[in-house]
This record gives C-alpha cells, sequence and structure tokens, in this order.
C-alpha cells in the first residue's frame, strides 16, 4: 500500500560570511522575521537519518546572483542523501530545471514563474515528464474568508483563486502541487485544513500541504480532515525537540500507512 | 569496476553517487566499449520505453549488452525504465521490442481502485521472494520508492522476485539467473535501497 509522506522543508537565505556569502538554513514567520539556524546539508544528513521521505529544499531571496550556490548546495546533498529531493526558489526558465535536475534534484518547485509564465508548466512537464514539476502555491486567507494566491515571497497579491489555479497547474502538466498558508507559517497552530481539502478534493494528482505545523496531531490532522497525500514542514522540525520519526509513528497510530523506519 | 550505462536517457548521478558512497569503483559508460571492463553492469534509465530503446540501439549499446550479458553471463543491475526495456515488448507509445532478456511485456498499470492514480508515486511495501540474494538482510514488507505508469507482466511467474500492491498486483524486481531488475529506485530508497546495491556488489 502506498504510504503517506512526511517532508522536512529546508528553507534557506545566503548570508555573508567575511567576504563570502553561502546558503544558511532560516526558518520564517508568515514570510517575515527569518532566524539562522545552521547549515542545510547538514540539516539534511539529520533528516535522512530520521528516516524523511524526501525533503524539500527552498532558495527564499530566490535570487539570480546566488543561482550556483544553491546548484552547489544540492549536488553536495545528493552525494549522501538518497531519498527524492525538490528543489525550488528563482527556477523561472527550463535551463532553471535542467541545472537543478542534472545536479541531484529530482523535482523542481516553480511558484513566481508559474503565474508570470504558465507555459514553463507545459514545457518542463514535456521536456523532463510530469513527475518531475512541482507548482508551489502560496496563499493567504482574507478576514472575510476568502483565499488568495500571492507570488515573489509573499509579496504580490495575484487575486488568483488557489483551487482555480491549482486546477490549471494541474491541465498544464504539474506533477504535484505543494501548497503553504502564509497565514501559517511559522505559527505552529495548525495547517490551514479547509483550503487544503478543497484542493486535494478538485485535483487527481497528489497535493503536499504546509505552513503551521506545531504538533504531531497537526500532521495526522493534514492527512485525516486535510486528505493531503504529503505534510511538509519546516520550523516544527527546527525548533522543537521533535523529530520525523517520533511524528510518524504517532501518524502511524492514527491509523494512517505511513513509513516507520529507514 | 561497475559500468553504468550512460544512454542519454535521464539523470545519472544519483545511481553514480550511491555506488560512490558505498565505496564502489564505478564509472558512467557513455561508449558500450567502456562496458568491456565492467564486471558488473547498472542499467538505469528515466522516460519512455521507445527512446530508450531507440538510444541502446544508436549508440551501440544493444549489442555489446547482449554479448556482455547473454553469452558472458555478467551480473546486470537494471532501474526503472532499465529493467522494463528487458522484457519483450513494450506498449508505450504503440506496440515496440524491448531487449528480449526477461520473457514478458510492459503494459500500463490498471489499478481496480479508481482512487489510485497513475503514475505510481511514492514509497511503497515489498513482496520479495525469500530465495532472493538481493532482498537478503531486508525484513518482512521493506518500503521502496516507486515512480512509474508501466510495469513488466513477466511470461514466467518465477521470473518475478518481487511485487507490490497498487490496486493490484504491482512487479516491483524480476531476476533471470544473472539478471536482476527493480521497478523501483533503490538509490532513492534510503537505507533499503542501499541494502539492495550492496546485495548486487557482493
Amino acid at each position: 500500500m502506498l504510504k503517506k509522506r512526511l517532508i522536512p522543508k529546508l528553507q534557506m537565505r545566503a548570508a555573508r560570511f567575511g567576504t563570502t556569502k553561502r546558503m544558511v538554513l532560516v526558518t520564517t514567520v508568515g514570510f517575515g522575521q527569518s532566524t539562522e539556524i545552521g547549515d542545510p546539508v547538514s540539516q539534511a544528513k539529520i533528516y535522512q537519518a530520521q528516516a524523511a521521505d524526501e525533503l524539500i529544499f527552498l532558495d527564499l531571496d530566490a535570487s539570480r546572483e546566488h543561482r550556483d550556490t544553491l546548484t552547489d548546495i544540492i549536488a553536495k546533498a545528493a552525494e549522501e542523501i538518497f531519498m527524492p529531493i525538490t528543489v525550488g526558489g528563482g527556477v523561472r526558465t527550463l535551463e532553471d530545471c535542467r541545472r537543478l535536475l542534472n545536479h541531484g534534484a529530482d523535482k523542481v518547485s516553480i511558484n513566481t514563474a508559474a503565474v508570470e509564465d504558465s507555459d514553463l508548466i507545459n514545457m518542463g512537464s514535456d521536456m523532463f515528464g510530469a513527475q518531475c514539476i512541482v507548482v508551489s502555491i502560496d496563499y493567504r486567507k482574507t478576514p472575510d474568508g476568502a483565499y488568495e494566491v500571492w507570488t515573489r515571497g509573499g509579496k504580490i497579491n495575484t487575486k488568483l483563486d488557489p483551487v482555480a489555479w491549482a486546477v490549471e497547474a494541474q491541465k498544464r502538466g504539474a506533477g504535484e502541487i505543494l501548497l503553504t498558508s502564509i497565514n501559517q507559517d511559522g505559527t505552529r497552530r495548525g495547517l490551514d485544513l479547509e483550503l487544503t481539502a478543497k484542493v486535494v478534493g478538485a485535483l487527481d494528482i497528489p497535493v503536499i500541504t504546509s505552513g503551521g505545523c506545531g504538533l504531531a496531531s497537526h500532521f495526522v490532522d493534514g492527512f485525516l480532515v486535510g486528505k493531503a497525500h504529503a505534510v511538509s514542514a519546516g520550523t516544527y522540525f527546527c525548533f522543537k525537540d521533535e523529530n520525523p520519526m517520533q511524528t510518524r509513528s504517532r501518524i502511524s497510530n492514527a491509523g494512517i500507512p505511513i513509513r516507520l523506519h529507514t | 569496476m561497475i559500468g553504468i550505462v550512460d544512454h542519454r536517457m535521464g539523470n545519472l548521478l544519483s545511481v553514480f553517487n550511491a555506488f560512490e558512497y558505498l565505496g564502489a569503483d564505478v564509472q558512467l559508460c557513455s561508449d558500450p566499449r567502456d562496458l568491456e571492463d565492467a564486471e558488473k553492469i547498472v542499467l538505469p534509465g528515466v522516460g519512455a520505453f521507445p527512446d530508450c530503446m531507440k538510444n541502446l540501439k544508436r549508440l551501440g549499446f544493444q549489442e555489446t549488452l547482449n554479448r556482455l550479458v547473454l553469452e558472458e553471463k555478467r551480473p546486470v543491475l537494471g532501474i526503472c525504465l532499465g529493467m522494463q526495456v528487458m522484457a519483450d515488448w513494450g506498449e508505450e507509445g504503440g506496440e515496440h521490442r524491448g531487449l528480449g532478456w526477461i520473457p514478458g511485456r510492459v503494459v500500463r498499470i490498471k489499478p481496480d481502485d479508481s482512487a489510485l492514480k497513475v503514475p505510481h508515486v511514492g514509497w511503497n511495501d515489498v513482496h520479495y521472494s525469500s530465495k532472493s540474494p538481493f532482498f537478503q538482510g531486508l525484513p518482512q514488507g521493506p518500503e521502496f520508492y516507486f515512480v512509474h505508469s508501466f510495469h513488466m507482466e513477466c511470461t514466467d511467474p518465477a521470473h518475478v522476485d518481487a511485487w507490490c500492491d497498487y490496486g493490484g498486483k504491482v512487479t516491483a524486481a524480476v531476476r533471470r539467473e544473472n539478471i536482476f531488475a527493480t521497478q523501483f529506485h533503490p538509490e532513492k530508497s534510503q537505507d533499503y535501497g542501499l541494502k539492495i546495491i550492496e546485495n548486487f556488489l557482493a
């Protein structure tokens, strides 16, 4: 039986060390205030030891200037990480996709460019296979309960409806959707189950939901109430005295099929 | 030396990295002549069946592989599409002849439960033959990482070394003499996957 997936998210920013820049692992709250955690590759190795099912690496700065730094990190991680790796942040062209896939990424996550240049989804899916193309959707809930898709790291309101946009992305060839609630990001108050369930119900492809996990029960809710195929979390695994291994026992105890060992 | 067939079908870096991680003397072979020195051969592959067969022919691999694997009996490990092309026929993108090393056909997965989507992507638990040398040292029902829409139906059930359940039986590994192949990706399946590669190296 196919298992549900637990996916640590490694968010990175470029930080200056003397005269050089390197990528550091960070966590954010509401896509704002970020806290440095450490080295992304070391953390990835820990997640591997704790039997994470996949990893997502995201470059929050998404800038052209440290494109090579990101590629280096993926290449370094791929030498020792033997599980599927998704990479995102600043993926704008087919060439960006190809470069990351050639350096060890199994899938690329496209966010802003998917909205601004939607043909990239079709072209990427045709060229590399749908299973390589993850469309990442960041959304905010408005005070009156509506949902809107935001791009450029949560700075631009596209006014798109996340459900309609996910359906469109699937039609264009996305192999998977990664949902992130900006309101819930880093709050540890729980996932947005309402929007997750709506998107899962509207699609045939797998949905990864994220933003807000603070307790093991939040993951359980994501699977049972949100019906998500996978739950991703960053802050939860970085700060709490919790790890993927303990969390998956809790998920398993709730009757959800999940891997229990490496 | 372990020779990985580089037939320009997908990224071979992960496969290479996994062998190197285990301390193997491994080499990407982009020319069939590079395979002559290989004690063991790895045939990976991501993409479509007809493209893979076309590349194996065009680059001159088919003849060399037939000789090394069928006549000289060198051990070979097929992965994903590399397993599928070992069958007689594939029905992806029309009817196409495969290498014909394992009697059978590669057909689209048809789960009997409409909630199960194709491609079959993710971690699934595998039931393996207790006689298989390649699954030695693994617990019952180990999970491996799968990404595929087609799978091999073997003419002789004795060639099925492992299967998994995805709305019906899906062939997860095949074995015949010096030939072993997995539909899942051992190089993406953490410790269990590395164990399979280790068993192939032993």
